[in-house]
């Protein structure tokens, strides 16, 4: 599962000019739809703000399912059993399908997949920074799974509920489709753990590593996300940046302990006043590193999916031909087989 | 820098999937296709891979007229308004049964 | 000759053509084709491992054997190259595992995995049928590529008619269909038939007997090395 991108990244276009009575009118009924908890759906008016949030919002996350393919598809030429393979197959297949879902969502705002995919690739727009760390051993699959699809987890199941309609069907299908995701990559560590020593170490290097990244995923502190409170008003984001990252942070722990590895935090403990665990500060100059560009894959990434583009742009042109002279019933009848 | 030479695009296609047998095709999603033979393979791959479905239909997007919201109020709000075409409009007397 | 023996080279080809087309993911020319190799690489995974598990431990057969006692088709190792090559490779190798599978009879375990992937097989041919007409019939790049992959790739294909062991399958007839079919779907997509040879002239032999192509040995190490790093591990 890629990450929801957090609440940061640079802000869509300024607030419509004064709105005239007949605006005005469109926008209250906008506003008690949302707050009525009315889905708003594709032909529906709404404010030129709204739009342009979803779209930045729904595309970062496409982007970020079709980056997230990578770190993963790494191991899949080296996945050291064939249970292992099936199962790391059909999952980097899965975020390539959960970027088509989420690319049609986006489209539904009247903005093509094609122009979408130019603005990942001309930088423009940004997928999770979390798939600019790089996986170094087996271990990482499993991590990746427990800790980073666990994270997007925690932040996507509100979404199934967002006030946009094809971005709220299109996270539900993700979230039930993405049940397995977290599980084989728990169960992978916990494999590892309970191994042998060089698996066990391997477990826990991997954990070392992944921990901290995941933690980031929830965006800045709430104090410094520019956009969370527009964006709850909407309904497209539900809970904060903060209360979301403690949700993840109680998950974990215990089950941390039953895995047998250490979360790489000495201070974790538990805050009987709150009911919550207290964990270390982040690094966020790290996390705006990454961002800016500076993480140990950005420029990796960026470019393999440059390459699949450029290098697919004759089978695509082909095939487009092949319509053109042959109609786009693709030489064959292709009717309904009846109702 | 830009990859893309417009004009090209596959166009979108909206994917219909009978669940199983004895259910209506229901709207499952969007995708690209350059003609139909690929759309309803893509769907298959694609709107199917759990076992979804045992049957698919691709419509050109482009060829789908909606309603629209403009319109809803005249559309739709007629039909509010009359409850007798409902069974729960008519009082039987207790005991009335096969009705 | 039990009818098991057919099962190690049959299981063998769907590995080794599984794992070429999972190196696909995250390269392929647009999304809905990530979708579908990835759907026909699962397919080829399953045929495989329920071919080795008619033999024993699947983990120890897929990694723990040399490359010498593999017994795939040296068609099916071949490099991905571009998508009309990836693609000429899919069109042949499925137009012959089609009519094979469609010709198992019986009622034996090899029978039961054949059954159920010839309805795969189905699939993965129309769909290599499909992009053959695509590119063949497509743009002139297009065709060019394609024709370029069907000549390079034609020298592998004699390979696919030897007989295997434990399978009473006539291989001649067998020949015949697959070229008129492979015949009609080249002339439907404009391209031309190789009538250069179709094996090498080395005696040594070919897939069937353990001798692969050199990149064979690559792809081997890249996928056994974590697994035989770690011998005795559970993963």
């Amino acid at each position: 599962m890629a990450p929801t991108p957090p609440a940061t990244a640079p802000a869509g276009p300024g607030p419509a000019a004064p709105p005239q009575d007949e605006a005005r009118q469109a926008l209250d009924r906008f506003d008690r739809a949302v707050a009525a908890e009315t889905r708003i759906e594709p032909r529906d008016w709404m404010p030129d703000a709204y739009r342009a949030t979803l779209v930045r919002q729904i595309a970062q996350h496409a982007h970020s399912e079709i980056i997230g393919m990578q770190p993963e598809a790494n191991w899949i030429t080296r996945a050291p059993s064939l249970r292992r393979k099936a199962i790391l197959i059909a999952k980097v297949q899965d975020e390539a399908g959960h970027g088509l879902y989420l690319y049609s969502a986006a489209e539904t705002l009247g903005v093509s997949r094609e122009e979408l995919l130019d603005r990942l690739h001309s930088g423009r727009q940004k997928y999770s920074s979390i798939f600019n760390y790089p996986t170094l051993t087996w271990a990482d699959v499993g991590a990746i799974g427990w800790l980073v699809d666990g994270a997007a987890i925690t932040n996507q199941v509100p979404l199934c509920r967002c006030s946009y309609g094809p971005y709220a069907r299109a996270m539900v299908r993700i979230c039930k489709e993405e049940s397995f995701h977290q599980r084989q990559g728990y169960e992978l560590l916990l494999a590892l753990s309970r191994g042998t020593p060089a698996q066990h170490a391997m477990a826990q290097d991997a954990v070392n590593r992944w921990w901290w990244p995941s933690l980031m995923m929830f965006g800045p502190p709430d104090a410094e996300s520019e956009h969370s409170a527009r964006s709850m008003a909407w309904n497209i984001k539900r809970h904060s940046n903060d209360e979301l990252r403690q949700r993840f942070v109680d998950i974990c722990v215990p089950q941390a302990e039953t895995l047998g590895l250490t979360l790489p935090d000495p201070e974790l403990r538990w805050n009987e006043e709150r009911g919550h665990w207290d964990h270390g500060p982040i690094d966020w100059e790290e996390f705006r590193a990454v961002l800016r560009g500076q993480g140990p894959c950005n420029a990796q990434r960026l470019e393999q999916r440059r390459r699949a583009h450029r290098e697919g742009a004759w089978v695509r042109e082909a095939a487009a031909a092949y319509a053109a002279r042959h109609g786009a019933g693709g030489g064959t009848p292709a009717g309904p087989e009846g109702r | 820098m830009t990859d893309t030479e417009p004009g090209r695009d596959w166009p979108l296609w909206e994917v219909f999937v009978r669940g199983r047998r004895g259910l209506s095709h229901t709207h499952a999603g969007s995708l690209h296709a350059p003609d139909a033979v690929m759309a309803l393979r893509n769907a298959r791959d694609l709107y199917t891979r759990r076992g979804e479905g045992v049957s698919v239909w691709v419509v050109p997007a482009a060829a789908i007229t909606a309603s629209s919201p403009d319109e809803r109020d005249a559309f739709f709000e007629p039909a509010a308004d009359k409850p007798y075409r409902h069974p729960t409009f008519y009082e039987i007397p207790e005991g009335v049964r096969h009705l | 000759m039990s009818a098991v023996a057919a099962a190690l080279p049959l299981a063998d080809d769907a590995l080794v053509l599984s794992h070429r087309l999972a190196e696909w993911l995250g390269h392929a020319p647009e999304l809905e084709e990530e979708l579908a190799l990835a759907n026909i690489s699962l397919d080829l995974l399953g045929q495989a491992r329920a071919c080795y598990a008619l033999l024993g431990d699947e983990d120890a057969l897929a990694y723990r054997r040399e490359e010498r006692e593999f017994r795939n088709l040296q068609l099916v190792e071949q490099p991905n190259g571009d998508f009309a090559h990836t693609i000429t490779r899919q069109l042949f190798f499925s137009v012959w595992q089609e009519l094979l599978f469609g010709r198992v009879t019986g009622t034996g375990p090899p029978a039961a995995v054949a059954a159920k992937a010839v309805k795969e097989t189905a699939y993965h041919r129309d769909h290599a049928e499909q992009w053959t007409l695509r590119l063949g019939d497509g743009t002139e790049e297009s065709h060019r590529r394609t024709q370029r992959a069907v000549d390079a790739l034609w020298r592998y294909t004699g390979e696919l008619f030897q007989p295997l062991e434990g399978l009473d399958i006539a291989m001649e007839p067998l020949r015949r269909d697959w070229r008129a079919r492979i015949g009609d779907i080249l002339a439907r997509a404009t391209l031309t038939m190789p009538e250069g040879p179709d094996a090498d002239a080395w005696s040594a032999g070919a897939g069937r007997q353990g001798v692969h192509t050199e990149s064979f040995g690559r792809m081997l190490a890249e996928m056994q090395h974590l697994h035989r790093s770690h011998p005795g591990a559970v993963w």
